[in-house]
C-alpha cells in the first residue's frame, strides 16, 4: 500500500475516533461534578494577583470576590 | 557572555554587508542594509556597556516594561495600519491617487498587502503579544520567565514587521495571501515565535496558582497553532541565498489547499482565539465579575480547536479542489457557529448584573460592542461558507465586508478597550486623562464601522448580482467595468467610514498620550513573591 493510502487509512479510522472520544471527554470533564470547586476558584484567577483587587474583604452584597454568594444567587455559574 | 555576543553580532554584521553587495534584488539589499545597521548599532552598544555593572530585575515585580512598549507600539502600528487603509480604500474610488511618481512602490497591489499585514500583524500581533504578556503574568502569580528574552521577542517581532513592510513596497512577496515575507523574513519570524512560546509556556510552568487560567489556554492555542501554520504555509526553496526569490513546494491545488487552510486559521487562531484570550480577561475584569459559566469557557475553547481548523477549504468553493473537500470546510464553518455564539454569549453575560455600567463606562461599552461584532461576523461567516451564497459573495466586496466588520468591530475594539484598560494601569495613573475622548472615540469608530459594512453589502451584493445577470438570449448583460463604475458611490462612502475610525484611532493616540505625559512607569509587586511558599 502507498504511503498516502496507509496514512489515510489510518486517519480514518482509529484518528478519527480518538479525536472524537478525546473531544466527548472534554465536554463531559467541563460538566463534572466533582471539578466545581476547581472551576470556581479558576474563574477568580483574575482578581488575585492583582494590586488592586487585594481592597475586597468578601462581605459585600455584590462583591466580585465572592463567588459563593454571587453563585447562590444563581447570577453565576461556574 | 558579553565575548560570545560580540562575536556573533560582528558575524552578523559581516554576512550582511557581504549580502547587501551581493543581493540580486532591491528588497533584500535593503533587509541586508536593515541587518547590518541593527546588528552593528547592537555590537557598538554591547561593547559600550561591556564589564558595567549588571542591573538586577527585581524578582518581586511584574515584568512590565516590554508590555509598556507593545502598548505603544499597537498604538503606532494601529494609526500607519488604518492609515493606508483609508489611502488605498480612496485609491479604489479614485484611481489617479496611484501617482505616477510613485510607481511601482505605491500602486494599490504593493500597498494593500501593506495594509493588511500592518494591521493583522503589526497592530493586532503587537496588541496580542502584550496582552498575553501581561495575562499570563497576572493569572499565574509569577514574573515572566526569561528575563530580557522577553525583550527579543518584543524587538524581533519589529524587525520582522518592518522587513515584512518595506519588502511588499519593493516587490519582495511570495504572493500568498497574509503569508506574503519572502523565506529569510519567515525564518526569523519563526525564530522570534519560538521565543515569545518558550517565554509565555516557562511563565506558564513557574505559576503559582494551581490552574491554568482559561485566557491563557486561549492564547497558548493561538502560539502553538500560528508557528504550525506559520511553518507549514511557508515550506519554500529559496533560489538563491543572495536573493528573496523562493519556490514553493507544494504546487496546484494542493499549493492552494495549504495557503488557505493557513489563512483561514490565521483569521480563527490569530484574530479570534488570541483575541478570545483578552476577552476572558479582560472582559471580567472590567465588568468586576468572573466570567459568566466557566464550563461554558471551556466548552468554548476545545469545539473552537477542534473545529476550526477544518474550515478552510470553504475559500476555494468552484474549484479544482475536490467537492467533498470544500463540502468538509462548509460544513465545519457551519458547526462552527456554535461554539463561536456561545463564546459570545460567555462574554455578554459576565456584564449580568452590572449592564449599569455600560451607562458609565466607555471601555466596557466597547468591550460589549466588540462581542457584538464577533456574534454578528461569526454568523456572517458561516452563511457565506455556504456553496450557494458564496457563489454570490465570493471574488465581490461582500467579502471585505466581512472582514473588516470582523476586524474593525471585534479585533479593533477589543484592542482599543485593553489599550484603555492597560495605559492607566501600567503608567501608574487611576483612569485615562479623557474618559470623554474614550466615548468620542467609540462613537466614531462604530458610525466608521457601520459606514463600512454596509456600504459594502450593498455593493457586494449589487456586484454578485450583475456579473451573474443574463439576457433571455443567455448572455452577460453586464461587463466588468459596468460593476466598477456603479460601485463609485458606495466606494467613497466606504473610504469615508475609515476616516472616521482613523480619526477615532487618533482620538485615542492623543488620549494615551495625555496619559503617560509626566507618567512614570507603574512597579507592579507580584503578591507574595517574596514569601517562599510552594504553590497552593
Amino acid at each position: 500500500m502507498d504511503t498516502y493510502s496507509l496514512l489515510r487509512q489510518i486517519a480514518d479510522s482509529w484518528v478519527l475516533l480518538a479525536m472524537f472520544v478525546f473531544f466527548i471527554g472534554t465536554g463531559i470533564w467541563a460538566f463534572l461534578p466533582s471539578q466545581r470547586s476547581a472551576r470556581t476558584e479558576a474563574s477568580m484567577i483574575p482578581f488575585r494577583n492583582d494590586d488592586s483587587a487585594k481592597t475586597c474583604s468578601g462581605t459585600c452584597e455584590t462583591c466580585k470576590c465572592n463567588a459563593a454568594a454571587l453563585n447562590a444567587k444563581g447570577q453565576f455559574d461556574v | 557572555m558579553d565575548y560570545f555576543k560580540i562575536i556573533i553580532l560582528g558575524l552578523i554584521t559581516f554576512i550582511a554587508a557581504v549580502a547587501a553587495s551581493n543581493g540580486y534584488d532591491l528588497a533584500y539589499k535593503l533587509h541586508a542594509v536593515i541587518i547590518m545597521v541593527v546588528a552593528f548599532g547592537m555590537l557598538v552598544w554591547v561593547l559600550r556597556t561591556s564589564d558595567e555593572p549588571q542591573k538586577i530585575a527585581p524578582e518581586g515585580a511584574y515584568f512590565d516594561g516590554v508590555i509598556r512598549a507593545g502598548v505603544i507600539a499597537t498604538a503606532f502600528w494601529g494609526i500607519a495600519g488604518f492609515l493606508v487603509g483609508t489611502f488605498i480604500a480612496f485609491q479604489l474610488a479614485f484611481p489617479a491617487l496611484n501617482f505616477d511618481w510613485g510607481q511601482p512602490f505605491t500602486n494599490f497591489g504593493r500597498l494593500r498587502p501593506l495594509h493588511t499585514s500592518a494591521v493583522i500583524f503589526a497592530f493586532g500581533g503587537n496588541a496580542l503579544i502584550a496582552t498575553s504578556l501581561y495575562v499570563v503574568q497576572r493569572t499565574s502569580g509569577t514574573r515572566l520567565w526569561g528575563g530580557n528574552t522577553a525583550w527579543f521577542v518584543f524587538w524581533g517581532y519589529q524587525l520582522f514587521i518592518v522587513m515584512a513592510a518595506t519588502g511588499y513596497l519593493l516587490g519582495g512577496t511570495q504572493s500568498k495571501e497574509y503569508a506574503e515575507p519572502e523565506w529569510y523574513v519567515d525564518l526569523w519570524l519563526t525564530i522570534v515565535w519560538l521565543t515569545y512560546l518558550a517565554v509565555f509556556l516557562g511563565t506558564i510552568f513557574k505559576r503559582r496558582e494551581k490552574h491554568i487560567y482559561v485566557a491563557n489556554w486561549f492564547f497558548l492555542s493561538f502560539i502553538i497553532t500560528v508557528a504550525m501554520l506559520h511553518v507549514v504555509n511557508n515550506l519554500s526553496i529559496p533560489i538563491s541565498i543572495w536573493g528573496s526569490k523562493s519556490v514553493q513546494v507544494f504546487s496546484g491545488v494542493q499549493d492552494a489547499m495549504t495557503q488557505w487552510w493557513y489563512g483561514h486559521n490565521a483569521v480563527g487562531f490569530f484574530l479570534t482565539a488570541g483575541f478570545l484570550g483578552m476577552m476572558y480577561y479582560f472582559v471580567p475584569k472590567q465588568a468586576g465579575r468572573p466570567v459568566y459559566s466557566y464550563k461554558l469557557s471551556i466548552i468554548h475553547f476545545w469545539a473552537l480547536i477542534f473545529l476550526y481548523i477544518w474550515a478552510g477549504p470553504h475559500h476555494l468553493h468552484y474549484t479544482a479542489l475536490p467537492d467533498w473537500a470544500s463540502t468538509l470546510g462548509m460544513v465545519f464553518s457551519i458547526i462552527l457557529w456554535m461554539p463561536s455564539w456561545g463564546g459570545m454569549i460567555n462574554g455578554l453575560m459576565t456584564l449580568q448584573g452590572a449592564w449599569d455600567k455600560l451607562r458609565t463606562d466607555p471601555i466596557l461599552r466597547m468591550f460589549v460592542l466588540s462581542l457584538g461584532f464577533y456574534g454578528m461576523s461569526t454568523f456572517e461567516g458561516p452563511m457565506m461558507s455556504i456553496r450557494a451564497v458564496n457563489s454570490l459573495s465570493h471574488y465581490t466586496d461582500w467579502t471585505i465586508g466581512h472582514v473588516h466588520s470582523g476586524a474593525l468591530g471585534w479585533n479593533g475594539m477589543i484592542t482599543f478597550a485593553c489599550i484603555y484598560f492597560l495605559t492607566p494601569k501600567l503608567w501608574g495613573r487611576q483612569q485615562m486623562y479623557s474618559v470623554s475622548a474614550i466615548s468620542w472615540h467609540f462613537w466614531l469608530a462604530t458610525l466608521g464601522i457601520v459606514l463600512y459594512a454596509a456600504s459594502m453589502w450593498v455593493t457586494g451584493i449589487m456586484e454578485g448580482l450583475m456579473w451573474r445577470e443574463v439576457d433571455d438570449q443567455g448572455f452577460l448583460v453586464n461587463s466588468f467595468a459596468d460593476t466598477v463604475s456603479a460601485k463609485f458611490p458606495m466606494y467613497v462612502v466606504r473610504g469615508l467610514g475609515g476616516v472616521l475610525f482613523l480619526a477615532g484611532a487618533l482620538v485615542m493616540v492623543w488620549n494615551m498620550w495625555m496619559t503617560i505625559r509626566g507618567a512614570k512607569p507603574a512597579v507592579a509587586n507580584v503578591p507574595g513573591a517574596l514569601n517562599l511558599s510552594p504553590a497552593e
